[in-house]
């Protein structure tokens, strides 16, 4: 099974071969190293871009206002700030130019704590992302859906944010990505690119074959009647992880959904679920106010607020400047298996 | 040099040869540095956009405008710009990423007044935005002309990416992109200098900078050591000229081998243009007519001296010029504004839904 950086750098493959990406670029994304997590190695079409993210995210906006399509990196989203102001125009090209305008580009950034990143390599991005109207931005937690949605991010014709969480680009998932060969050893040996010198080295790639996640939809990870749990990227696996326990040990029954797309969200896919369990927490790893799941768990109160049995509950990253390097810290910092239990257990001893 | 397309429309016009053999035995006209008809269509590009700029700021003035923003100052400078462009849709065309001052160069592209008129009175014919921006700010993709936008120096840094994809066409079309004295304060604009001049990336772009000497109250001798901003390009390689901005003929001939060559090796050039501001920042800052150099009187004096314009000529053209524009408002008074359910419109491609509320 391919890994999350594998699965995106095959995307991009079929992005540039089948999809008319001509550009994929940004820090250290082209040779030799083929970005900082491997995920842009061997691509025909990437290329290094000087340290410059205005620059990247301006080469980009430039590259869609010609027509044309690209992938562009900010290699950790810690360092795509200075560019939330032409993150905004690309998000208001369209509108603003009466329509005349459609901006048809994907950024791509790593987000998230979970890699002992300290304060520059943990932060996430969602909230911000979702403050950006014109932008979609999707969120995987597969290399299955990394894939779909690449593809797809690749095609919508509006700008497209594609969060990868850090700390899961080395986690292979359980399904196959149309094309990929079933052995991990042999997908290594034709995409990877080795160890030490690699001027001569060329990846052979699988026929991969057209595999499209369309932007907007949820997925169930596993069903269940007593709890919702809304979630995204690395805690919709750590969120699993605790739904499984809890059935086990405790006999909750949780639904867990991998939102998957953040802008637009699957709100049918939420609602169906809330009216089925009345209980739900929204779950996430970014700073706790003005987050994103407090949009989410608004927009529950108000449409549905006379089908709960509990509070409507956010559990997100605490409202700190920083994640700190130590393990101490991080992990007091962002929600971890232990406060989602918690919480969880909270929730359904709530009485109405 | 080869003709451009302008001076060769102009050389084979009918009136234009009827002109000359009336004026067969003017002694001027050999010494003329750029045909005749090119001289009074750029003079009356000129004309026609600070009338239109006028219009604009009484618009303004009678309160059927919340804004002004505009060019009066740049026309020598801007007009020569629109008539020497590639115009067209496309990376085989020029693409501009201008700021918003760049009415002049609408004007000489052909863009009719009322469009000006319709994005400052925000109706919903306004072409550029729909009744959603300012005015100067214009966006026309049929002429490759990208939104003009209001954070200042930004569009530096979008140009690298229509002039790569032009790099990547083999096209001729160039990039053009200009901005104000004080926004190259702004990290873009470096931006610009280092993606345009990476070796054996060389981007066809040409970047422009049009110094009045002043970022709204702030005066240029304030705030910049640099002697000239074009120095700065001298640290990439980059060729860099400091004209006279408020001379459309030197601007015009300079402008016209700049362009040749980068058209030719696809490389950038910087250019800085020295302008005057006639009507101060914006209507922020009272829209009056501020006594600085004015190349629309020094081009009319030189023009008329030479015997290329009569007097006559003159106010029939203003006379002209403004009955468009009085027409132009008059008619727009009446064209419907944007409805309150249009904020919805044009969020997302093909008009997808943007409002959550409908997810
Ligand atoms: C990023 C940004 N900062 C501040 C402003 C407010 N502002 C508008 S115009 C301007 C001055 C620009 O001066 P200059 O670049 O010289 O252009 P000019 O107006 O003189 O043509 C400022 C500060 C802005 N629009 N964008
Ligand atoms: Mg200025």
């Amino acid at each position: 099974m391919a890994n999350m950086a594998q699965a995106i750098r095959m995307a991009l493959h079929y992005g540039e071969t089948h999809l008319g990406v001509k550009d994929i670029f940004g820090e250290d994304v082209g040779e030799p190293m083929g970005g900082v997590f491997t995920a842009t190695q061997g691509l025909k079409t990437s290329w290094n871009t000087p340290l410059d993210e205005r620059g990247i995210i301006g080469m980009a906006i430039g590259i869609g206002l010609a027509g044309e399509r690209c992938v562009a990196e900010i290699q950790f989203c810690d360092y795509i700030f200075n560019t939330i102001d032409l993150l905004k125009v690309a998000g208001n090209t369209l509108w603003s130019s009466n329509g005349q305008y459609p901006l048809s580009i994907v950024v791509m950034t790593p987000v998230g704590a979970g890699i002992h990143g300290s304060l520059y390599h943990s932060h996430s991005l969602d909230g911000w992302a979702t403050r950006l109207p014109g932008w979609k931005v999707v969120m995987p937690s597969t290399p299955l859906d990394a894939y779909g949605l690449m593809l797809s991010a690749i095609e919508d014709p509006n700008p497209v944010l594609f969060l990868k969480s850090k700390a899961l680009m080395r986690v292979r998932g359980a399904e196959l990505i149309p094309g990929e060969p079933s052995d991990e050893k042999k997908l290594k040996s034709m995409i990877d690119a080795p160890i030490g010198d690699r001027s001569q080295w060329k990846p052979q790639w699988p026929q991969l074959e057209k595999f499209m996640i369309p932007i907007g939809q949820g997925k169930v990870l596993c069903e269940g009647n007593q709890i919702t749990v809304v979630t995204y990227g690395r805690h919709a696996l750590l969120a699993h992880k605790v739904a499984e326990d809890l059935l086990k040990n405790n006999r909750l029954s949780i639904e867990v959904i991998d939102l998957r797309s953040l802008y637009p969200y699957d709100w049918a896919l939420i609602k169906k679920s809330i009216q089925k369990t009345g209980r739900v927490l929204f779950l996430n790893e970014d700073t706790e106010v003005t987050n994103f799941g407090e949009h989410l768990a608004y927009r529950a109160t108000q449409e549905l607020f006379y089908e709960l049995l509990a509070r409507p509950r956010v559990l997100a990253g605490k409202q700190l400047p920083g994640i700190g390097l130590h393990p101490n810290l991080e992990e007091a910092s962002v929600p971890s298996a232990k406060d989602i239990q918690k919480i969880l257990l909270e929730i359904a001893e709530e009485v109405p | 040099m080869a003709q451009t397309q302008v001076e060769k429309k102009m050389s084979t016009k009918k009136s234009n040869q009827v002109l000359h053999k009336k004026n067969k035995t003017r002694p001027q006209e050999k010494s003329l540095p750029l045909p005749k008809e090119l001289l009074r269509s750029i003079y009356s590009l000129m004309l026609k956009t600070r009338i239109l700029e006028e219009r604009l700021i009484k618009i303004y003035k009678a309160g059927e405008a919340f804004f002004w923003i505009g060019g009066p100052g740049e026309e020598a400078w801007g007009v020569p710009l629109g008539l020497l462009c590639h115009k067209g849709q496309g990376p085989e065309y020029d693409f501009f990423h201008l700021h918003y001052r760049a009415t002049p160069t609408l004007v000489a592209m052909g863009m009719p007044m009322i469009d000006a008129v319709r994005l400052m009175m925000n109706r919903s014919t306004d072409p550029c935005t729909g009744g959603r921006n300012f005015s100067g700010h214009y966006c026309y993709p049929q002429w490759n002309i990208t939104p003009i936008t209001s954070p200042i120096g930004i569009q530096y840094s979008l140009s690298i990416g229509t002039a790569r994809v032009q790099k990547r066409h083999n096209s001729k079309g160039i990039t053009i992109v200009s901005g104000g004295d004080a926004g190259t304060a702004e990290g873009d604009f470096a931006t610009c200098l280092i993606w345009a001049s990476r070796p054996k990336q060389e981007l066809p772009i040409l970047i422009t900078v049009q110094n009045n000497r002043w970022g709204i109250s702030t005066s240029y001798s304030t705030q910049h050591g640099e002697i000239h901003i074009a120095d700065r390009g001298k640290a990439f390689n980059i060729p860099t000229h400091v004209i006279n901005g408020n001379d459309p003929i030197e601007t015009y001939i300079k402008l016209k081998e700049i362009m040749t060559y980068i058209r030719e090796k696809g490389r950038p050039v910087l250019v800085e243009a020295m302008v005057s501001r006639l009507y101060g920042h914006s209507s922020a800052s009272g829209t009056n007519f501020i006594p600085e150099e004015d190349s629309l009187q020094l081009f009319e004096q030189k023009l008329l001296k030479q015997g290329v314009l009569k007097e006559m000529e003159i106010t029939e053209w203003k006379e002209k010029f403004e009955l468009e524009g009085r027409q132009a408002q008059e008619q727009v008074r009446q064209e419907p504004a944007p409805q309150e359910s249009d904020v919805w419109n044009h969020i997302y491609a093909n008009n997808e839904n943007g409002d959550w509320r409908n997810f």
